[in-house]
């Protein structure tokens, strides 16, 4: 077999959409397209990403109920495109209740098609949204994070190269081929808000903008936490002009007089010290230091929770780690005003 | 490959290009704090303590997972490194000092030494209990998860020597290392794991407090043993390079603790070799149960007696050196000396942890009496001699006293191929009547896992094989389901290079050190004027006027052993 009459066709649209991944890290889709196409291999593996293990995220759920044969029609493409038969569908416990009875025809009309489409079933966890910790996960390994290089692209499931996208940009493919992609991303709202949910609206919008369309922008002082519920960063009222939704695409609304800095810090760190894998010191160990720092004072301890914060950062493995200060870090400055 | 110019500190160094920084630093003697690295292993860069600053973007990096490319410059020692180092370390080791009972006891080790070097405390920082309980593997070693700090080299050493008995389990803080819950995997007691233990989490279980009781007791005569292997690693517990020979100070430090004679197990091996070689030769003109396997090591015979119940019947019956040489002390030697054995303790110096498993099996004793009574690893004696201000490099060396001659047969015993090429040794002379022209058998010596190879006595080939390693033997053992007939006689070890490399070896033991540690072993032999064990003058007395007298049960009860199917955790 020769690799003449693959489709450049498919990435080449998907590169003049400019579409970049939608799992957190906006990383170009095209690019990762290509990488995976040039890699050598015995095999080549697809995997959707529908980890979705953080709080605050909610759209991979909505896609998958609503837009389905989008999804497996990005999937389909990636396949041919790679010239390979092989997916694994990764979609947390919770998930797989809910979408088993939608998605099941429809997979089995792709298998039926001669491709080989499979679920996998994980335990909802934070470091799944991790791509290295999730082919693990499928692998039947430890869920934690691997060295990197070599990347997935070059060396993943089962040390074959391997194109892991989330649940967003397979949609967005699907969309890219019928001609009906309007760069537009998915936003999920929640908190102190009216309207809370998943919106479909233009990419460019600023949070406020966003806010004020979906008749959701609060009359009350409020502070918002962006792009996942735990790892996302805090920003005041008066700073989301101008400001996109990044990352994963989500708004959490907070009433600023009603919320406790301490009741929200021990919100964040209780779930990063539940969901720390293990895998390396500074955020397995740090992790518990800092809930178990805070829970003890009546007060937050800033300085002290920084110290650990900031090493944990600046050396921690993987982005779980390195970025548990990230919300802390900005509520403390954007909201507090404490720096 | 390329080599590229780094620079660390001020020094520059011409490496192999993509070579681990942090390896570059171990060669060259550079220290940079690591508790998940080993050479043989792979890079896990989990305790993120072998910080570095690249001096070009100023990012403070883990040393192991940075590769070496050309005009790459870091510094160890920045004011950031220095800080966020010290930080993972207290994190990496929260809690250990009050966990650990050698800590407890002001006992050497390997880690407490690191602690003392970069001023850690390891108590900054708490620890929650782990929710799991110590697992001891028989009487060898055992597992603490409370010391544990997920560095996952156990797993990984138990996985490629091919047990795969541990796992890491739980997340977050919980992240330990245990026993897999699997009924068709069970531990071989080979202590790979407590020698890839950077933190003493899995370690041997000590006797050092039995040995000074034992020592202290006027009424009991205690006799010291030293392995082929200890001697040329033990120098390693004082900073002496590896392959340092340190048999003759061993023995002065035997009498400075006490003990009241310095015998070797050097002199068991050369027993065992005479045992060994007359049943292969046995076997050989019988042409049954071939092919023969050695079985002085027991974590192979563990191996056998779990995973192949079938093979049993290739084992040789002859019993392991320490057991030899401890039953003769508490028989030929007692008798010779009109001494009351039960009186006699005997301690084995031994590179292994499953030394201690064996000592305790009922089925070796004889009158009664343990051959064996306590095992001391290589690295429990370098803890017991600093416990009591011996600095062994500065000591004289002493010799052995005399029911511990031994041959140069007996000093490769302790590597891969070192049993087998006793064996050919003294074979050779059962067979013909006479003396080898040449002693070395070159092609089962090396690193190898599998070494094969045909050699000539007496017009005969004999078709053998070395192996290191459950993984290798595995591979063996389908070769022979294959064709029953493909080897005459195997060689079997738990441990990469044989007992050299051991579990109960100084840490850190890597492939590279082992390589040195046999070069002394095999110096040692050749050294040597005696180098056939059936020549040995005290091995000849105690097979020509004891057990040529006794009768067959009686010998068999202190020369042979039997095996049978061991279930998990036997």
């Amino acid at each position: 077999m020769t690799t003449n009459h693959v489709d450049n066709d498919i990435v080449e649209k998907i590169e003049q959409a400019g579409l970049v991944g939608r799992g957190g890290a906006g990383y170009s889709t095209a690019k990762k397209w290509r990488e995976v196409a040039k890699a050598k291999g015995r095999q080549k593996y697809v995997v959707v990403n529908a980890s979705e293990g953080e709080a605050g995220l909610f759209k991979d759920l909505h896609i998958l109920k609503n837009h389905a044969d989008l999804v497996l029609g990005g999937v389909v493409l990636a396949l041919d495109y790679l010239q390979t038969k092989d997916a694994y569908i990764n979609l947390n416990k919770k998930y797989h209740r809910l979408l088993r009875l939608n998605l099941e025809p429809r997979i089995k009309e792709c298998n039926d098609r001669g491709y080989n489409i499979k679920y996998f079933i994980e335990t909802p966890s934070y470091i799944g949204g991790d791509e290295t910790a999730l082919l693990n996960a499928i692998e039947g390994k430890r869920t934690e994070p691997r060295l990197k290089p070599p990347y997935p692209s070059i060396s993943g499931l089962y040390g074959c190269p391997t194109l892991v996208n989330n649940v967003e940009t397979f949609y967005n493919v699907g969309c890219v081929a019928a001609g009906i992609y309007a760069r537009k991303r998915y936003y999920c709202l929640s908190g102190k808000l009216k309207h809370g949910g998943v919106y479909h609206l233009p990419e460019d919008w600023d949070i406020a903008q966003i806010l004020k369309e979906t008749n959701n922008y609060p009359n009350f002082d409020f502070f918002v936490q962006v792009g996942g519920g735990a790892s996302g960063m805090v920003y005041d009222q008066n700073q989301l002009a101008g400001r996109p939704a990044t990352g994963a695409g989500s708004v959490e609304v907070f009433d600023k007089r009603r919320t406790d800095p301490r009741k929200l810090v021990l919100r964040w760190l209780k779930f990063y010290q539940e969901e720390s894998c293990g895998k390396c010191a500074p955020c397995r160990v740090g992790t518990f230091e800092v809930y178990d720092l805070a829970k003890k004072h009546k007060h937050v301890p800033w300085p002290e929770m920084f110290a650990i914060l900031e090493t944990m950062e600046a050396t921690s493995f993987c982005p779980l780690g390195q970025s548990v200060i990230d919300p802390i870090r900005s509520y403390y400055k954007n909201v507090l005003k404490l720096a | 490959m390329n080599q590229v110019t780094v620079r660390i500190d001020d020094k520059e160094f011409s490496v192999p290009e993509g070579e681990s920084l942090l390896q570059t630093a171990i060669n060259n003697g550079i220290d940079i704090p690591h508790f998940c690295y080993h050479e043989d292993l792979p890079v896990g860069a989990s305790c993120r303590t072998c910080l570095v600053e690249d001096l070009k973007t100023g990012r403070v990096l883990t040393s192991c997972s940075l590769k070496a490319a050309d005009g790459l410059a870091v510094s160890t020692r920045t004011a950031k490194v220095k800080k966020l180092r010290l930080d993972n370390l207290e994190l990496l080791l929260a809690g250990h000092q009050d966990k650990c009972p050698k800590c407890q006891k002001g006992m050497y080790c390997h880690a407490a030494e690191e602690f003392g070097k970069y001023g850690v405390t390891t108590v900054k920082y708490w620890r929650p209990e782990i929710q799991a309980k110590l697992h001891k593997m028989s009487q060898a070693a055992l597992i603490d998860p409370q010391l544990c700090i997920a560095c996952n080299k156990c797993v990984e050493i138990c996985d490629k020597i091919g047990i795969g008995f541990l796992e890491m389990r739980g997340r977050n803080i919980q992240n330990h290392a245990a026993p897999k819950n699997c009924a068709d995997i069970d531990c071989i007691y080979c202590g790979q794991c407590t020698v890839h233990c950077p933190v003493g989490a899995t370690r041997e279980q000590d006797q050092i407090a039995d040995v000074e009781k034992a020592l202290a007791d006027k009424r009991k005569i205690v006799i010291a043993q030293m392995a082929p292997s200890v001697r040329a690693s033990i120098g390693e517990e004082f900073g002496l390079p590896p392959g340092t020979d340190m048999t003759g100070r061993v023995y002065t430090a035997f009498r400075k603790l006490g003990f009241d004679h310095v015998f070797d197990v050097n002199m068991g091996a050369d027993i065992t070799t005479v045992v060994e070689a007359a049943e292969l030769v046995e076997r050989i003109k019988e042409n049954k149960k071939l092919p023969m396997f050695t079985s002085c090591c027991p974590a192979w015979v563990k191996f056998m007696e779990f995973y192949h119940p079938e093979m049993l019947g290739h084992l040789t019956t002859s019993r392991s050196p320490q057991m030899h040489s401890g039953g003769a002390y508490k028989t030929w030697w007692a008798a010779k000396e009109k001494i009351d054995p039960r009186r006699i303790v005997v301690v084995s110096l031994m590179p292994c942890t499953s030394k201690k498993y064996e000592a305790r099996h009922k089925k070796m004793k004889i009158n009664g009496m343990w051959p064996v009574d306590y095992v001391l690893t290589t690295r429990e004696f370098g803890a017991l001699l600093k416990k009591h201000k011996i600095n062994l490099p500065k000591l004289k060396p002493g010799v052995v006293d005399e029911p511990g001659t031994y041959s140069g047969a007996a000093a490769i015993y302790g590597a891969s191929g070192g049993v087998m090429e006793s064996a050919l040794r003294t074979a050779a002379h059962e067979l013909t009547g006479q003396e080898l022209e040449k002693l070395e058998f070159k092609k089962v010596r090396g690193m190898a896992g599998i070494k094969r190879t045909e050699v000539e006595i007496a017009g005969r080939k004999l078709r053998v094989a070395v192996v290191a390693t459950p993984a290798n033997a595995e591979k063996i053992i389908r070769e022979i389901k294959r064709d029953p007939s493909a080897y005459d006689y195997i060689e079997v070890m738990a441990c990469p290079g044989g007992c050299i490399g051991g579990g109960g070896q100084p840490i850190p033991t890597t492939l590279n050190i082992v390589k040195k540690r046999t070069e002394a072993l095999y110096k040692a032999d050749k050294k040597n004027k005696l180098r056939q064990a059936h020549l040995n003058p005290v091995v000849r007395d105690f097979f020509d006027n004891y057990i040529a007298k006794l009768s067959r049960r009686s010998r068999e009860a202190i020369l042979n052993t039997s095996y049978s199917r061991k279930k998990k955790f036997e």
